[in-house]
């Protein structure tokens, strides 16, 4: 007979089991010992730190990241972005080499890992959040990663223990020309190193052509090692971000940190990016249906074209419609207004089609129907210089994007000559910016030039904000309207009032 | 009317789907589902005043018909056709008697027996007065079938599996708990992103010359989702009109999301801006392998354009020619000459750009630009254009094959890209055409026989008609498609170590 005895414990484990002695014990977890200057993120710190370093610390981090969000803000470019964020990174979150000797290596490093795994909690609450820490980090990564010493980089790779395969000299050989024909190379030298993975761990590779495929097999140049790497670190930290959303519910206990979280997420505010969509024009110079044409002069390159386009075409395609549409609502076209509006310039269509296929998506872009969400959100925000610019390029047969990046530059000189930019030394330094992809910069200058009596003049200079470089095109009709009506009694008071200027900080 | 709601020979509509309930179907073999017997006494009795109706329909449609596509082309349908084929009756026989939903149900299912493959696909449908009803799903194509004998869709979409059954979206307390799982990857190819170099229709109208277009994109997008992606399960569906639907089944290509559909998309894509960007083609060189095998495809075809579009016949397209080609000599002197001969074609004015440029008009001509240029022209008048939104999404419908075009009555039928040169969108039979296949068969073989052979195995009504080889080409399609999918199950059970 086999007599069960519960309480008897297993010999071997019975000396690590005692109850008395692991009640009071420190946990104890491995040291963290920080090999390399990158980081994956893979483990949560376990050491205990204070509340004051938990708070510094985070807020030095937070620094950088809202610097690195403005650079992207401002459309500058990658070694620009370097340089200016050099000085600010090594102020507030300073990460030196292996090579540096360094005797405050441990630390910093141990200050970059904390402070990462802090602003994932105070970040992981919404989608929306998620999303951006997400970028930011990824593009902190990417910065560091690119200055890192080549030798270092390497070891860190070989720590990561990603499977990438590695082809092979014979089937170089084979494939000689076609690799070379992907690094835009005339010749395949033989010491390029290439891997071997599936593409879906590539798609931005896939989707510039950066990489040989073949059934299904991305070759990837080991140049583009790097778009390996940022590929796994955004995957990864995405999948955590989701893991740490889950897990945040059980910290609402937590009366030390919960406060401080919550005071940092609401501090990483987006830029003046954004814009007050109840702000309406005074009275009797509210746009309705009939005076869109004529306050078309104050619109920006991307709306004026359109107005253009639509006015020759009688139609614009979904993307062009839901552009302008969006920045009309900007403006403060009401919904009826915005209807007869599309109706009255689809000329050629009949009502039953317009009605059929037209009418639900303006309705849908003022939150007039759809799911509830989008109801109770009032439909969409008009589109900032960022997201236009942002977008995939047009392509055949459609007109939306920022005519800046979009129009080749004869294109774009005519259609400037054509809003009655006639200047040649304006029109040069527009085709360098364009040239230098500063399209909203270039937009900027034309704002510029087409004011220049009223911002020289008296009479206006009051307008809150006017000095500041446009970023969304409702901005920039709202500064042209003000300047040119601003002899307008109903407008400088509705101005005053808070009205049409009212711009979310 | 011969295509009756309730075909009076034995063969009745039913037996083409062998699961499906045989008792209902042989003891009311008059009335369908849905319907009482009541309604259908009146439908019939009515007939003449439906007819009545229909004539006014058909003035308004061809009005609104003409109004949209200005110049009338030879192949456009009249009018009166096309309001014939939206008749209820006969969308009802098409569905009852024709309309494959086994193999549309196996296509979706990949197995056999139900799964939530089909059961939580979403389908949507467009309802005659052209409501939109979204988020449908059926258990099995029984219940689809039975969805669309008793509304009557002019069309209907197929959507991607859901998390859950999308009937059920709302009584999720969580919305994030009802979101799409996988989905054939999809491309569309209108014609209408061809209207800037077409020059023989616009809009909605087709010929055998732009089809050509058509051909074109199919050889080339197959070609690399094929060599390049790896995929193997590629349906090409004619979209009925103007333009081919491609579905991707593969399971790999099902189980994609939007950033990876972007890529397959992104890579494929190859015209940039709009209208005014210019040139359109922007290729650093050497050329991607990709398209350097395209250009291989497509040259052959570039001169049958020239021959057949004509593209540059006018004077404002071929401005734009012109300011494709890189030398501002070069382009000078090609436009003294093609002033001075109009009405020159557009094949002799590519070799112009040849014999001038030997010619020596310009002093200083980087031959190797030209060429680059030269072929740069060739992939803008040749290269596939996809509507890529519809490609990037996972939550994008598409329409269904075997539908019925409401506009043209052609059936939706898959392209075999083998013989895709022989494609034929102006044979497609029409659901009308169809209908009296039914009949003509019927009747031939009522005289020969006689009654007889009722005992051998019985006919399916898609079997009587033109559609025979179109249906037989999916089946095929889908049992292959099944063939992989039992190997990827069996692979993934034998992995199991669960299993002995």
């Amino acid at each position: 007979m086999i007599r069960q005895d519960f309480n008897r414990i297993d010999a071997k484990r019975r000396s690590n089991l005692d109850p008395k002695k692991k009640q009071f014990a420190q946990p104890a977890f491995q040291h963290h010992d920080y090999q390399h200057r990158l980081n994956f993120y893979v483990l949560p710190p376990t050491a205990e730190i204070t509340l004051e370093e938990f708070e510094e610390w985070a807020i030095n981090r937070l620094k950088v990241l809202s610097e690195l969000e403005s650079c992207t803000f401002r459309n500058r470019t990658p070694d620009e972005t370097a340089s200016y964020m050099a000085p600010i990174l090594s102020k507030y979150l300073a990460l030196h080499s292996n090579s540096s000797r360094s005797s405050m290596l441990q630390e910093e490093r141990k200050q970059d890992h904390y402070s990462h795994f802090i602003l994932r909690l105070a970040f992981s609450s919404t989608e929306d959040l998620r999303r951006r820490f997400s970028r930011l980090e990824s593009m902190l990564f990417r910065l560091r990663w690119k200055e890192d010493d080549a030798r270092e980089r390497r070891e860190f790779v070989d720590s990561l223990d990603l499977r990438w395969e590695k082809v092979g000299d014979e089937e170089k050989r084979e494939l000689a020309s076609e690799l070379a024909a992907v690094t835009y190379k005339t010749r395949q030298s033989d010491d390029d190193g290439w891997f071997k993975v599936e593409w879906e761990q590539v798609p931005e590779l896939v989707e510039s052509r950066r990489v040989l495929l073949k059934r299904g097999v991305a070759y990837v140049p080991a140049r583009e090692q790097m778009s390996l790497v940022m590929a796994e670190f955004t995957r990864r930290l995405d999948a955590a971000m989701e893991l740490t959303a889950r897990a945040l519910p059980r910290l609402d206990e937590d009366d030390r940190l919960t406060p401080i979280l919550k005071h940092l997420s609401a501090s990483f505010i987006s830029p003046a990016s954004t814009y007050d969509s109840n702000s309406a024009l005074p009275g009797t110079l509210q746009p309705h249906a009939n005076n869109i044409p004529q306050l078309a002069q104050h619109f920006p390159a991307c709306m004026g074209q359109l107005q253009t386009r639509l006015a020759r075409d009688h139609h614009l395609k979904h993307f062009a419609r839901l552009q302008y549409t969006l920045f009309l609502k900007g403006i403060g076209l009401s919904l009826q207004d915005c209807i007869v509006f599309w109706r009255r310039s689809f000329s050629l269509m009949t009502d039953e089609k317009f009605e059929k296929e037209y009418k639900y998506n303006i309705r849908h872009v003022y939150g007039d129907v759809g799911g509830d969400s989008n109801r109770r959100g009032k439909g969409y925000s008009a589109y900032s210089c960022q997201k236009i610019l942002t977008e995939p390029l047009p392509s055949a047969g459609q007109a939306h994007g920022c005519p800046y990046r979009t129009f080749s530059i004869d294109n774009l000189l005519e259609s400037l000559r054509s809003m009655g930019v006639h200047d040649r030394e304006v029109l040069k330094t527009i085709r360098e910016d364009v040239g230098r992809q500063r399209y909203h910069i270039a937009c900027n200058r034309v704002f510029e030039y087409q004011h220049k009596a009223e911002l020289d003049g008296k009479p206006g200079q009051e307008i809150p904000g006017l000095k500041e470089t446009i970023v969304h095109p409702n901005d920039y009709f709202k500064k042209s309207f003000l300047l040119k009506h601003w002899g307008d009694k109903e407008v400088r008071e509705g101005a005053d009032a808070g009205g049409p200027l009212k711009m979310e900080e | 009317m011969p295509h009756s709601v309730s075909p009076d020979t034995g063969s009745s509509g039913d037996h083409d789907l062998p699961d499906a309930n045989p008792q209902s179907s042989h003891s009311t073999p008059t009335i369908r589902a849905g319907e009482s017997p009541e309604e259908a006494e009146k439908s019939s009795t009515a007939l003449e005043d439906m007819f009545d109706d229909d004539d006014d329909d058909l003035d308004d449609l061809s009005s609104s018909m003409a109004a949209s596509q200005e110049p009338q082309s030879v192949q456009a349908i009249s009018g009166a056709q096309s309001a014939r084929f939206s008749d209820p009756e006969i969308m009802r026989a098409f569905y009852q008697r024709l309309f494959p939903f086994r193999y549309l149900f196996q296509w979706l299912n990949h197995s056999p027996s139900p799964s939530t493959d089909f059961g939580h696909r979403e389908f949507a449908f467009t309802l005659p007065n052209d409501a939109y009803l979204r988020y449908q799903s059926f258990p099995s194509s029984d219940l689809l079938r039975k969805q669309c004998i008793q509304m009557l869709p002019s069309r209907f979409e197929v959507g991607p599996v859901y998390s859950t059954n999308p009937r059920d979206r709302k009584t999720l307390r969580k919305s994030s708990a009802f979101r799409p799982l996988n989905k054939e990857l999809v491309f569309d190819i209108d014609m209408t992103d061809y209207d800037e170099i077409r020059t023989c229709c616009t809009g909605a109208n087709i010929c055998h010359r732009c089809w050509a277009f058509i051909t074109m994109a199919i050889k080339v997008i197959d070609t690399a989702l094929r060599e390049d992606f790896g995929f193997k399960h590629i349906l090409w569906v004619y979209s009925g009109r103007r333009g081919a639907h491609a579905w991707v089944c593969d399971k790999r290509a099902r189980e994609l999301d939007d950033s990876k559909r972007r890529a397959v998309a992104g890579y494929l894509e190859l015209l940039k801006g709009g209208d005014s960007s210019g040139k359109k083609v922007n290729l650093k060189r050497p050329l991607h392998p990709h398209i350097e095998r395209s250009l291989r495809i497509l040259r052959n075809h570039f001169s049958d354009i020239l021959e057949t579009q004509d593209p540059w016949l006018e004077d404002d397209r071929a401005a734009h020619l012109l300011s494709l080609l890189p030398d501002r000599d070069l382009v000078a002197a090609l436009r003294k000459r093609w002033d001075s001969a109009p009405g020159r074609r557009s094949g002799s004015k590519w070799a112009d750009i040849d014999a001038l440029a030997e010619a020596r008009v310009s002093e200083h001509l980087d031959s190797k630009a030209l060429l680059e240029a030269k072929i740069d022209i060739v992939l803008e008048y040749t290269y596939p254009r996809l509507d890529a939104e519809v490609s990037k999404k996972l939550n994008h419908l598409l329409k269904s094959p075997f539908c019925v075009h409401p506009g043209t009555g052609r059936v939706c039928v898959p392209i075999d890209v083998q013989k895709v040169e022989e494609f034929d969108p102006l044979e497609v039979p029409t659901v009308t055409q169809l209908l009296d296949d039914i009949d003509q068969w019927d009747h031939d073989k009522m005289d020969g026989v006689d009654g007889e052979g009722t005992g051998e195995k019985k006919i399916q009504d898609w079997e009587k008609t033109r559609l025979k080889p179109y249906v037989e080409q999916f089946r095929n399609f889908v049992s292959e498609l099944l063939k992989d999918e039992r190997a990827i199950k069996r692979e993934r059970d034998d992995a199991d170590p669960m299993e002995f």
